[in-house]
């Protein structure tokens, strides 16, 4: 079946299965990699992606049900060369070990900072509590996200 | 990887084209809302449906208002916007309670109310909130719309009185003036499925209780509800004694099972405490004014 995606800005069209999932379709389909995948049953969100704007879990959405809509990646959050304050805020404060969750932890905390630009800690844990990293303890994604508010709020 | 096997996928444009491809494609297909336990079950092949009829653009299902003296859910609306919605937390605290509980915000932003009680699984939140509310579904079919209470729209686990070929179009909640509702859940951690849950609605009319509606999941509940300790409460004055009691016949008359949630009589002892528990936030919520 025929779809049409736009994934960060810019239309895909591809002829693929209706069963084909959406993690599967951006990292094999259209090789960006970034999106990851992990569990494979909902629960570890280093799949999520932004759909319509709005984090889901790529791993439980078909590919065909984001015909016509829009899809933002990890590789999307950049803008001109530049990197996202939520990026920045990931590599000043050490939010990441072995990066595997890290797109879909910063996925979220983008949609979180711009729904809240001032989220407190308990807040962005809520945010990312269905979301697993096995290395950092969490403590320093929460830092990255929080240094994310600060440094926009500053600006 | 876990891949479904093959199906034909159509996408519907209103709930009249979702009806007549669901009598085009037969009993074998099956309607796709959030997708968040269809899809998981299909990736494990525990369903195979031959299509599936996507009603994700359904706007028209995903109304929620206040019409007359009942709020209107259509089954499209998500968790997330059931939870950020002021006047539903208003009016059914025990909504907010639940939603707050279920699985987590990434989820929470695709999962529907319609597909949580269509999936009818036996642990499901909102089918006991529903239930302790005595909502009533609307169900869509080629003949017309058929209104269902709650507490028959369960037929057992994982089956519901949406027949192949109908939709769940929305869910009514009566607004009760002088009510108050809560709901209690222990869960293994963040975001999983229930041990055990309550929910419970009081109406508290001159300081005795007029109506009661208790909901329970995940322990064997028939119909999610728990009606021997429901009508223990009515005529009564609210208070520990009678939340105590009311807890203590829930947990009796509910049937839990023993499996990697926990033992049986653990779930047992749950309920007597997250009944009693419920009644006193709701009573509690009541007393404050509760709703006008
Ligand atoms: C990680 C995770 C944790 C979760 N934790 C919890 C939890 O703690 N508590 C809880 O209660 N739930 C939990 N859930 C379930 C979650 O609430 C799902 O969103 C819900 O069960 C199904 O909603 P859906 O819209 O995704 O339905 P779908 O998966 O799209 O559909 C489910 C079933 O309902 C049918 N259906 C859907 N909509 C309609 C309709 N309008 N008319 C007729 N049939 C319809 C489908 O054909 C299918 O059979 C969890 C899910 C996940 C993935
Ligand atoms: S791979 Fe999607 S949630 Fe784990
Ligand atoms: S940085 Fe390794 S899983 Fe989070």
């Amino acid at each position: 079946m025929m779809i049409t995606v736009t994934v960060n800005g810019q239309a895909h069209t591809r002829d693929v299965e209706p069963r084909m999932l959406l993690v599967h379709f951006l990292r094999d389909e259209l090789r960006l990699t970034g999106t990851h995948w992990g569990c494979d049953t909902s629960n570890c969100g280093v799949c999520v992606v932004h759909l319509d704007g709005t984090p889901v879990k790529s791993c439980s959405v078909l590919a065909v049900m984001a015909d016509g809509h829009e899809v933002t990646t990890v590789e999307g959050l950049e803008r001109d060369g530049e990197l996202d304050t939520v990026q920045k805020g990931f590599v000043e404060c050490h939010g990441l070990q072995c990066g595997f969750c890290t797109p879909g932890m910063m996925l979220t905390a983008r949609w979180l900072l711009d729904r809240d630009p001032d989220p407190s800690e308990a807040e962005i844990r809520e945010a990312i509590s269905g979301q697993l990293c096995r290395c950092t303890g969490y403590e320093n994604i929460v830092r990255s996200v929080r240094w994310a508010a600060e440094s926009e709020a500053a600006s | 990887m876990q891949v479904p096997a093959r199906f034909e996928y159509e996408r519907a444009s209103s709930v009249g084209h979702a009806l007549m491809l669901l009598e085009r494609l037969g009993p074998e297909a099956r309607v796709v809302a959030g997708g968040h336990s269809l899809i998981p079950m299909m990736k494990l092949r525990l369903a195979q449906p031959e299509a599936l009829v996507d009603i994700n653009d359904l706007a028209e299902l995903s109304h929620l208002a206040v019409e007359g003296d009942e709020l209107v859910v259509g089954a499209l609306v998500r968790h997330a916007r059931l939870l950020a919605d002021a006047e539903a937390g208003r009016l059914f605290p025990i909504l907010h309670d639940a939603e707050r509980v279920i699985a987590d915000p990434v989820v929470r932003n695709r999962g529907t109310v319609g597909g949580s009680l269509c999936q009818a699984d036996p642990s499901e939140d909102l089918s006991a909130a529903f239930s302790a509310l005595r909502a009533t579904a609307v169900i869509q079919g080629p003949g017309g719309a058929r209104t269902v209470p709650i507490r028959e729209f369960h037929t057992g686990p994982y089956e519901t009185a949406v027949e192949p070929g109908e939709l769940l179009t929305e869910l009514r909640v009566p607004i009760r003036p002088g009510s108050g509702s809560a709901y209690q859940k222990v869960e293994r951690r963040v975001g999983d499925w229930p041990v055990a849950a309550a929910g419970a609605v009081l109406v508290i009319h001159d300081g005795v209780i007029a109506e009661a509606g208790i909901g329970l999941t995940a322990v064997g509940a028939a119909h999610f509800a728990a009606p021997e300790a429901e009508e223990s409460l009515i005529g009564q004055v609210p208070g520990e004694e009678a939340y105590a009691r009311a807890g203590a016949l829930a947990a009796a008359h509910c049937e839990p099972q023993s499996d990697q949630r926990g033992p049986a009589d653990y779930k047992r002892h749950l309920v007597g405490e997250l009944v009693r528990r419920a009644l006193a936030r709701a009573a509690e919520r009541a007393g404050r004014g509760g709703l006008r």
